[in-house]
This record gives structure tokens, C-alpha cells and sequence, in this order.
């Protein structure tokens, strides 16, 4: 990350030099950012959903999607975490999709409305799969 | 590149687990944080828990609450709340503070009574009392300040 920082403030001093040679305010679309394909939220979404929605994932591909999934500076959307639960059961592991909630419970921080969201809108498949929450367990508690 | 430095300096880690990792697209990313370890806690499994995984290959919806722990913990050591608990070393912080702060009165004390000497005579009541009059004759700060506080006529402090 720091590499980048040296190189893009020399692209930066270049760009304003040349800013201010025109003596105009030049608009966003020339701004000197990476030329990169930023990926949208639904694309991110859509991967995520895909990577869990293999049905021949195997114990391993769940276990690193969830943890660089956690890793990432965001909670998964409900629909992602749906498709990671679904493939707890395809690997008969209770135990990783009560883990995967209190993660994202955890993840959620001091956003207190998030988990609740979050719970609601994978209600059906909870009851569906007879997945309990660490609530209804107790073992949110000490 | 200086934090990865330090880092491995440090923590004697890769520069691959450094916690400045970036996860591609654009998302940042940690990689010491990993809700599902690599190896599940209890790995000798006794009869009671292998036909209790045999059981969860089944409906999940038939197990009872204490089996879903039960599962929960054969998995993992501690759950998230577990984990997460603070410990009481604050209070032991907080005595120690309490402690140290105490010993250093008492140094204190000590050093008054046999270290410093006498305090100078000035600060006798006798020679304060003289003071204040001679500040008052001179019209120290006549204005807003000193002597304005002092009524001149009635010879006392203004009320």
C-alpha cells in the first residue's frame, strides 16, 4: 500500500502541474485515479453468491470463502450469506453456519441494527434448514 | 512498505500475512481474523459425538438444542462471546495505579520533614500582614486589579 502511495503522488504532482498550466479547473472524469475496472456491489454480490452456490463445494472452499469473505471491510449481503449456509448443509456442518452468524453479528461492530436486518431476511431459510441463531442457543450470553 | 517492514520486524510474520493486505476490487481485507479455523477443536471424537455427526447428516430441524451445542463444540473451542470477553486486568492496572501514586505521597511526605529545610520568613503571617500594606500604600494595580479591591476610606477590603 505504501508503494502505491509514492507512486501515485508523483502522478498526482504531475496531474496538478498540468491543472494548473491550463489555468482551468479540469472535470472529475480527469482525475488522475487508477484506470482499473472497479467492481460494482451486485458484481461482488453475484461472485460471492456463485463461489458458495457450487454443489460440490467442499469443506475447505467454505471454510476460505467465509474467512476472507470476514476479512473483507463489509457484511456480506443476506443473499450471500443464504448461499453460505445452503452449502453448510451440503457439507452437514451445523456447526459453521451458527459460526457464520455470530460472525457477521461480530463483523456488524457497534451497527447494532445490521444483525437483526440480517436475520430477518434469512428467516426462511433458518427455518427452512432448521438452522438455530446463537441466540436461540443461549451462547451469545457468557 | 515501511508498515510490512515494522511489521515483520515485529511479529516476525510474512509479508503475506501483513494486516495491510489489499483483497483485490478494491476491498479492504485482514487475514489474522478467521471465524472458521482450519482444523476443528476436538478432533478424537468419542461414540456419543460421532453418532451425534452422524445424526446431523439428517434434519437439523430434529436436533435439540443441546445437541446443536454440542456440535457447535466439537468445532470450536469458543464461541464469539467467549472469545470476545475482556479480562478483569484492568482493575489490577488500576491498583497498581492507585499503588504507585500512594508510594510516591509517602515520598513525598517523608521529603518534607527531613529534606527540605525551614520555609523562608516571608511567608510568616507578621511579615505577609506588612507586605499587604505596603503593596496597599504603593497603589499596586489602583485600577481593576490589587489596591482597587481595597477601600481606601474605610480602611478595609470592599465588599
Amino acid at each position: 500500500m505504501h508503494c502505491g502511495k509514492y507512486i501515485k503522488s508523483q502522478t498526482v504532482k504531475l496531474c496538478i502541474v498540468v491543472l494548473h498550466i491550463d489555468g482551468i479547473r479540469s472535470p472529475l472524469a480527469s482525475r488522475c485515479y487508477s484506470h482499473a475496472k472497479v467492481e460494482t456491489d451486485e458484481e461482488f454480490d453475484a461472485r460471492w453468491v456463485t463461489y458458495f452456490s457450487k454443489p460440490d463445494i467442499d469443506a475447505w472452499e467454505l471454510k476460505k470463502g467465509m474467512n476472507t469473505l470476514i476479512g473483507y471491510d463489509l457484511v456480506p449481503e443476506p443473499k450471500i450469506l443464504d448461499s453460505a449456509l445452503r452449502a453448510c448443509r451440503r457439507l452437514n456442518d451445523l456447526a459453521s453456519a451458527i459460526r457464520i452468524l455470530e460472525a457477521v453479528k461480530d463483523k456488524s461492530g457497534p451497527h447494532k441494527d445490521i444483525y437483526p436486518y440480517l436475520i430477518q431476511e434469512l428467516q426462511p431459510t433458518l427455518i427452512e434448514l432448521g438452522i438455530s441463531t446463537p441466540e436461540d442457543l443461549g451462547m451469545d450470553k457468557l | 512498505m515501511l508498515a510490512t517492514r515494522a511489521l515483520s520486524l515485529v511479529g516476525k510474520r510474512a509479508i503475506s500475512t501483513s494486516i495491510c493486505v489489499r483483497g483485490g476490487h478494491g476491498v479492504a481485507k485482514v487475514d489474522d481474523y478467521n471465524p472458521l479455523p482450519d482444523v476443528q477443536f476436538v478432533t478424537e471424537l468419542s461414540a456419543v459425538q460421532k453418532s451425534l455427526k452422524e445424526k446431523e447428516k439428517g434434519s437439523w430441524a430434529t436436533l435439540s438444542n443441546e445437541e446443536k451445542i454440542a456440535l457447535y463444540r466439537i468445532s470450536f473451542k469458543q464461541s464469539f462471546a467467549e472469545m470476545n470477553e475482556g479480562t478483569k486486568e484492568w482493575k489490577s492496572v488500576i491498583a497498581g495505579m492507585f499503588f504507585f501514586i500512594g508510594m510516591t505521597g509517602l515520598v513525598v511526605l517523608w521529603q518534607r520533614k527531613f529534606v527540605y529545610g525551614p520555609v523562608p520568613p516571608t511567608f510568616e503571617s507578621e511579615w505577609k500582614e506588612k507586605e499587604v500594606q505596603r503593596m496597599l500604600d504603593m497603589r499596586i494595580n489602583p485600577v481593576e486589579g490589587f489596591s482597587a479591591k481595597w477601600d481606601y476610606e474605610n480602611k478595609e477590603w470592599k465588599k
